[in-house]
């Protein structure tokens, strides 16, 4: 067998290293990277030439990133490995390049900004790059910078007066956000390989940050990916006690069936017929607080709720904030997220006075209303960040609840760090819930649906 | 007349000739797919080709298409084999008296008795063929499990029977819509290929290669609509297939311009939800009315 490092194509000596360095870039990353996916992308170089751009890139994406988020990691790392080799080889032989000078002074200011507009909005690659090296050379003050590269590209950014919009048809002195982005992206990789030409030494990369990596998307975008996430609890629900069926425990023969299908078989009655145990349908209370210091969450729980109601049939939802209202009607009338929220900001009529949440008037209120209702198969999730406002929490209220519902779950959308600071009174609710999990990010969502519907329902 | 593909400008010609307009990536995993017969794992949006890309390769190639439809509860009978229980009764029945049981048990499980589902069809067939396993975000993950021994080793054990190995390594392609993470080992086995909507500029190739005889002006507005429409939040976004099936609409009606009333008139082809309908209508038909004003 041809060693991993031989090429018939001839790659240049040291190629096969190369490319497992990337590999470790991208498993550091947190992409898996197997032995497998390594062997599988060696075997693929072979049969694409090394020398075109796209042609490697794409052989070694296909082989290498198996989903769409890998895929953009990989772009990302991708780009990054190779436009530092690229600068060590050139900080090595002590290269630099020819750069616009004073450009600033002979340039017209608000011609320049123009132009870059239009690079933004419809130039190549090419294009772009040039007017970010342009850029940086008129505005930048080259040479002193501030030292810290994101500042710098926020400054030009901002000289600039680039403004994004996520609606292409927009007014005229903006730009496509992704577009923008992408310019940024260019500016950043001018700035760093300036940094790098003027103090002769190579920066320690850097780990890529969230919002890097994140998927090009908006609002829309991530209503959708809050839509899978939820298909996916449906799907979990509904196939849970898969593994008691598997199992054949006490399933019960339908003799009507084995009958029917022995005459198949001349009489003998070859196959059992099991008559079909049917799922437990998933029961869903859902409380959501859409009080203004979660504001930023909402959106988010309110997309949850409305996705919710999209999958599940027998859903109830409640929003609050210093009373509780029964709002799932409203997303059972509209199903258009917008006309949604709309209806439940303007006749939700959840805010009393203060507008500040109370979570034990709410227990009371839902206990008062609602626990007839609570029997041990259904469940109950909260959605909100347990802070009173210094009024009293009521955990007698809650633990009434939580004991008729089956299972109770609460989802706060701050990062555990900030739990019990302040007027967070998470540690009281807590021990009355089978699970409290932080989430404010689709992924994190995922991770709450892997827990709840692995966990085993406490009254099977 | 087996094609062979080798290399990526030949995969995207055949491709094209088979009436699929490839992009480069596209190109390139389809070539690398046939070279180093490795199944394909192609995700997208509903309605991006992925399907259609398998039926492609199966016309670029010359091969025969085999198709697994997934779905929940797909199991091995109707993926893999069953025996035929009616026939193997007829039989023991037949020769109930005279055989002893030795002989009857081992005629009963021979060849003659299996029904081969599509799995086993694809990898006991001379000539090689494009398997299709569509869908497979839909199957159960036990079935995932069992898929593994076929699309890694291309062989299929069969307990009375031993192990059926490929006569002919099969071009796999696996279709995903996302609705559900599929597992590391079936990835593992796959090459990999996201499949997104297309730019106007290739969708407008697509719509004028489906419907050559529409103008060129007609065609153009409507990939430009279908891309407004695409970015609305709407239910189910229109896929490729929806704008061809539109454009040809809009020839059968002799349409020389797209208006609101025809959009109004022809929105059901694109958009398949009633509160989707209603978004189109609003939004749309302001933006047509206004580009109408300004042009």
């Amino acid at each position: 067998m041809a060693k991993v490092g031989d090429f018939p194509g001839g790659g240049p000596p040291g190629f096969a290293a190369r490319v497992l360095e990337l590999a470790d870039e991208l498993r550091r990353e947190d992409m898996r990277v197997g032995t497998s996916e390594l062997l599988d992308a060696f075997t693929a170089l072979r049969e694409v030439p090394w020398t075109d751009q796209e042609d490697f890139r794409e052989a070694l994406a296909a082989t290498l990133a198996k989903s769409q988020e890998d895929r953009r990691t990989f772009e990302l790392v991708f780009d990054r490995f190779f436009f530092r080799a690229v600068e060590r080889e050139a900080v090595e032989r002590g290269l630099t390049e020819e750069r616009f000078q004073g450009a600033g002074d002979r340039l017209d200011l608000d011609d320049l900004r123009e132009r870059i507009r239009a690079a933004i909005r419809g130039g190549s690659d090419g294009e772009m790059r040039d007017m970010a090296r342009l850029a940086i050379a008129a505005f930048g003050r080259q040479g002193d910078g501030s030292g810290v590269i994101g500042v710098d590209v926020q400054r030009i950014r901002r000289t600039l007066d680039l403004r994004a919009t996520s609606e292409a048809e927009a007014a005229a002195d903006s730009v496509p956000r992704e577009r923008l982005r992408e310019f940024e992206r260019h500016l950043r990789r001018e700035l760093e390989r300036a940094l790098i030409e003027r103090t002769r030494s190579f920066p320690p990369s850097r780990p890529l940050q969230d919002f890097e990596r994140a998927l090009p998307s908006g609002p829309l975008r991530d209503l959708a990916a809050v839509h899978r996430v939820v298909a996916q609890l449906k799907r979990r629900l509904a196939s849970q006690g898969a593994e008691q069926r598997g199992r054949r425990r006490s399933e019960v023969v339908d003799v009507r069936r084995t009958m029917r299908a022995s005459l198949e078989t001349g009489g003998v009655p070859l196959r059992l017929k099991h008559r079909p145990r049917r799922p437990r349908r998933p029961e869903l209370y859902v409380l959501c607080d859409v009080s203004t210091s979660v504001t930023s969450a909402s959106v988010f729980f309110l997309s949850v709720l409305h996705a919710l109601h999209d999958s599940f049939r027998k859903l109830r939802s409640f929003v609050f904030v210093e009373r509780i209202s029964e709002v799932t009607d409203v997303f059972e009338r509209e199903s258009s997220f917008a006309a949604v929220s709309r209806a439940i900001a303007t006749d939700a009529g959840v805010a009393d006075v203060s507008g500040y949440t109370d979570y034990g008037r709410v227990w009371l209120e839902f206990l008062e209303q609602v626990a007839d209702d609570l029997d041990p198969r259904s469940t109950v999730i909260v959605l909100g960040d347990a802070r009173t406002n210094g009024r009293e929490p009521y955990s007698r209220a809650f633990a009434a609840l939580a004991e008729r519902a089956g299972r109770t779950f609460w989802i706060n959308p701050e990062p555990k760090l900030y739990w019990n600071y302040g007027d967070s009174v998470m540690s009281v609710y807590e021990p009355h819930c089978d699970g409290v999990f932080e989430c404010w990010t689709t992924k994190q969502l995922e991770g709450f649906v892997r827990a709840i519907t692995e966990s085993r329902p406490r009254a099977a | 007349m087996a094609a062979e593909l080798n290399s990526v400008d030949e995969a995207r010609d055949g491709l094209a000739a088979a009436s699929y307009l490839a992009d480069e990536p596209t190109a390139l995993v389809a070539f690398l797919a046939f070279k180093l017969a490795k199944p394909v794992l192609v995700e997208g949006p509903a309605g991006v080709g992925k399907t259609e890309l398998a039926k492609a390769l199966a016309r670029a190639t010359g091969r025969r298409l085999i198709r697994l439809q997934c779905y929940e509860g797909l199991d091995e009978a109707k993926a893999l084999y069953e025996w035929n229980y009616r026939k193997q009764l007829l039989r023991i029945q037949a020769e109930a008296n005279d055989a002893g049981w030795e002989r009857v048990q081992d005629d009963i499980f021979g060849e003659e008795f299996l029904l081969s589902r599509p799995l086993l069809q694809a990898i006991a067939e001379d000539e090689p063929v494009v398997l299709l396993i569509d869908e497979i975000d839909k199957a159960d993950q036990e079935f995932e499990a069992m898929l593994l021994e076929v699309l890694s080793d291309f062989q299929i054990s069969i307990p009375e029977l031993g192990v059926v190995e490929a006569q002919s390594r099969p071009l796999a392609l696996l279709t995903s819509n996302n609705s559900r993470e599929l597992t590391e080992a079936l990835k593992r086995r796959c090459l990999y290929l996201w499949l997104d909507y297309p730019d106007i500029e290739r969708e407008l190739e697509i719509v004028r290669m489906h419907a050559p005889e529409l103008d060129a002006q007609i065609a153009r507005k409507l990939v430009e609509v279908i891309h407004m429409v695409r970015g609305l939040d709407l239910k189910k976004p229109p896929s490729i297939a929806e704008s061809i099936d539109w454009a040809r609409a809009l020839m059968l009606l002799g349409a020389d311009e797209i208006d609101e009333s025809v959009l109004q008139r022809t929105m059901s082809i694109i958009v398949k939800h009633r509160a989707d309908l209603d978004v189109v209508a609003e939004r749309a038909g302001v933006k047509l009315q206004r580009g109408r004003l300004a042009g």
